[in-house]
């Protein structure tokens, strides 16, 4: 049900009282799921926790909540072997943040360009289909050994994986466009150039922001996977500093921190995209 | 001939195929003589899916001939001009921007200074009744509601030429009767030249100084009636005269035919 029907003024006392109880069972709802929620997460953990601290399970190899916790806490209070755990997360954020950022403009330009320039999709098209087939994660050595250790091959794997899925989706946003939209906006005296910004743009938005959603956890894996090969700093240096010790619970630790940023980011993103899309019909019966 | 005194539109044997997805060829429109004088209103009728609306895009430029030629003004349409305004049939208002911006929108395209097209555009919004709604998205309005939004971002430009394609088949019938008088209010007042699609043969009569029937496709003009019936009118009250109800019968003996036509072959290709 939509929230009108809730708050929808009531006609009659008895309706106001169905209101009413619509409400409250509404309410009792989100309540039941979220306990549920929680119960879930609490038993997964628990179960972990007794199975490795009974030996079912490898303690050594799989670790448990509770040693997991403490790797997080000692990296928090006294910081990791490569300095403070927030300049980790800092590098890490770093990198992916300017590599998806650059893979974003760059697939835009070029998928809007390309959707709207028939020359250019016909010529270039087979060569990014190629170079999309390739698996881009091992490109990731290749720019370890042309930009070194710093965070300009991290940044170089987060831009590759990030470009391919955001210029597909524009590409296609672009390509999608309501026909009638354009032809009525040069009837109204658009010229190319309007037409690209304030029709073509405008309409592909939406297509282009399902793909940012996808893309920032593929800048995140360029990132990290940049630092696991080959770093000075960084989250992915801490797995593999962690990995290279045997200290399982480091790992599952840094898997837990950057489950954290990455959902984090995704919030941000989301708050954008609403704002953004008010001009957007509301989901209707959604509740997410 | 000058440009000063040719005829506002002029279609000469003009003809439109399309390529289909198949790779055939399908025309839409042949061998089409139409002649629309200054300031002269024509109401084009015809069967569904006849090549009305291809006739229209062939004048506004959107699309060329295939064979034949189609003036504005005595010149040859080589693209889209600057005199055109166009109503489509399908919804076409810009749905990321609120009503006012839609309106605003064509003024803004040719470079009118915001405050101006501002203004403007609040004027039409008077006009079409939806002042109180022009901060709403589109999705947040009625379908009539859009097609008033469409209208009014058309007239805001002041066309010299007016194009449209069953713009109030959207409409309820009282919202559809008064835009009916206010759409011949304002053309008696700017002089454009209107070319009228509908499928309603009274709301043709009404309006128009000429009415055309089309041919079951692909479409050619059958035949040109003329309207005499005196100026300044209102479509509620000329309908009722004895002259108007002459007329339909005439017309509608002439569009029948191909309406029938244009069924049967449906029946055919479903069969
Ligand atoms: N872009 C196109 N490609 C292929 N065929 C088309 C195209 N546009 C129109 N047609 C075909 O041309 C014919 C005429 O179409 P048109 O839209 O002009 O009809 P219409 O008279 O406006 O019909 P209606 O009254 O239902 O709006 C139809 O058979 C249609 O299928
Ligand atoms: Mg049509």
């Amino acid at each position: 049900m939509s929230p009108e029907t809730v708050t929808a003024p009531a006609a009659s006392p008895v309706k106001t009282e169905r209101t009413q109880a619509r409400a409250r069972a509404a309410r009792n709802r989100k309540y039941l799921v979220l306990a549920s929620r929680v119960a879930l997460l609490f038993a997964v953990l628990g179960l972990w926790e007794w199975l490795a601290r009974a030996a079912v399970i490898d303690p050594f190899n799989f670790s448990m909540p509770s040693k997991i916790w403490d790797q997080i806490h000692t990296w928090v209070v006294d910081g990791t072997a490569q300095g403070s755990l927030w300049e980790q997360i800092w590098y890490t954020l770093y990198e992916a943040l300017l590599g998806w950022i650059i893979g974003v403009v760059a697939g835009v330009l070029l998928g809007i360009a390309l959707g709207r320039i028939r020359f250019l999709a016909d010529v270039l098209g087979p060569y990014i289909k190629v170079l999309n087939a390739l698996p881009r994660i091992v490109l990731a050595p290749i720019f370890l050994i042309w930009f070194g250790l710093g965070p300009a091959s991290k940044v170089a794997s987060a831009v590759v994986l990030v470009f391919f899925p955001v210029f597909f989706n524009a590409f296609q946003g672009a390509r999608e466009v309501d026909r009638n939209l354009v032809a009525n906006s040069r009837i109204l005296g658009a010229s190319n150039r309007q037409v690209t910004f304030q029709v073509v743009i405008p309409s592909a938005t939406s297509w282009i922001f399902t793909s940012l959603h996808v893309s920032f956890g593929f800048a995140l894996i360029g990132a990290i996977v940049g630092e696991y090969i080959g770093a000075t700093k960084g989250l992915g240096l801490l797995v593999a500093a962690s990995q290279g010790t045997f200290n399982a619970a480091g790992v599952y630790a840094a898997m837990a921190i950057l489950a954290v940023v990455a959902l984090l980011a995704e919030g941000l993103l989301t708050f954008l995209e609403k704002r953004l899309f008010r001009w957007k019909p509301a989901e209707s019966g959604a509740d997410r | 001939m000058n440009s000063q005194t040719s005829p506002a539109i002029e279609l000469r044997g003009a003809s439109k195929a399309f390529r289909t997805p198949s790779g055939a060829l399908h025309t839409a429109v042949r061998d089409l003589d139409l002649t629309v004088g200054r300031g002269e209103f024509v109401a084009v009728v015809g069967p569904t899916g006849c090549g009305k609306s291809t006739t229209l895009t062939l004048v506004s430029g959107l699309e060329e001939p295939t064979e034949g030629e189609v003036l504005v003004a005595g010149e040859p349409v080589r693209g889209i001009g600057d005199k055109v305004g166009f109503v489509f049939q399908q919804d076409a208002v810009f749905p990321w921007r609120t009503v006012l911006s839609n309106v605003m929108a064509g003024p803004r395209f040719r470079g009118v200074p915001k405050a101006e097209a501002k203004e403007r555009a609040r004027e039409w919004l008077a006009r079409v009744g939806l002042s109180s709604f022009e901060d709403r998205y589109p999705h947040q309005l009625s379908g009539g509601m859009r097609k008033r939004v469409a209208l009014a971002a058309t007239f805001v430009n002041d066309p010299e030429i007016l194009l449209m394609d069953e713009p109030f088949s959207a409409l309820d019938v009282q919202t559809r009767a008064l835009m009916s008088d206010e759409l011949l209010e304002l053309w008696a007042g700017t002089g454009a030249s209107v070319v009228f699609v509908t499928h309603d043969l009274e709301e043709s009569i009404a309006l128009a100084d000429k009415v055309v029937v089309m041919t079951a496709g692909p479409a050619t003009v059958k035949e040109v009636f003329e309207i005499d019936l005196p100026r300044p009118r209102k479509v509620e009250q000329v309908r009722m005269e004895p002259r108007f109800i002459e007329i339909y019968r005439e017309i509608w003996s002439s569009l029948g035919e191909e309406v029938r036509i244009t069924r049967e072959r449906g029946a055919v290709n479903v069969a």
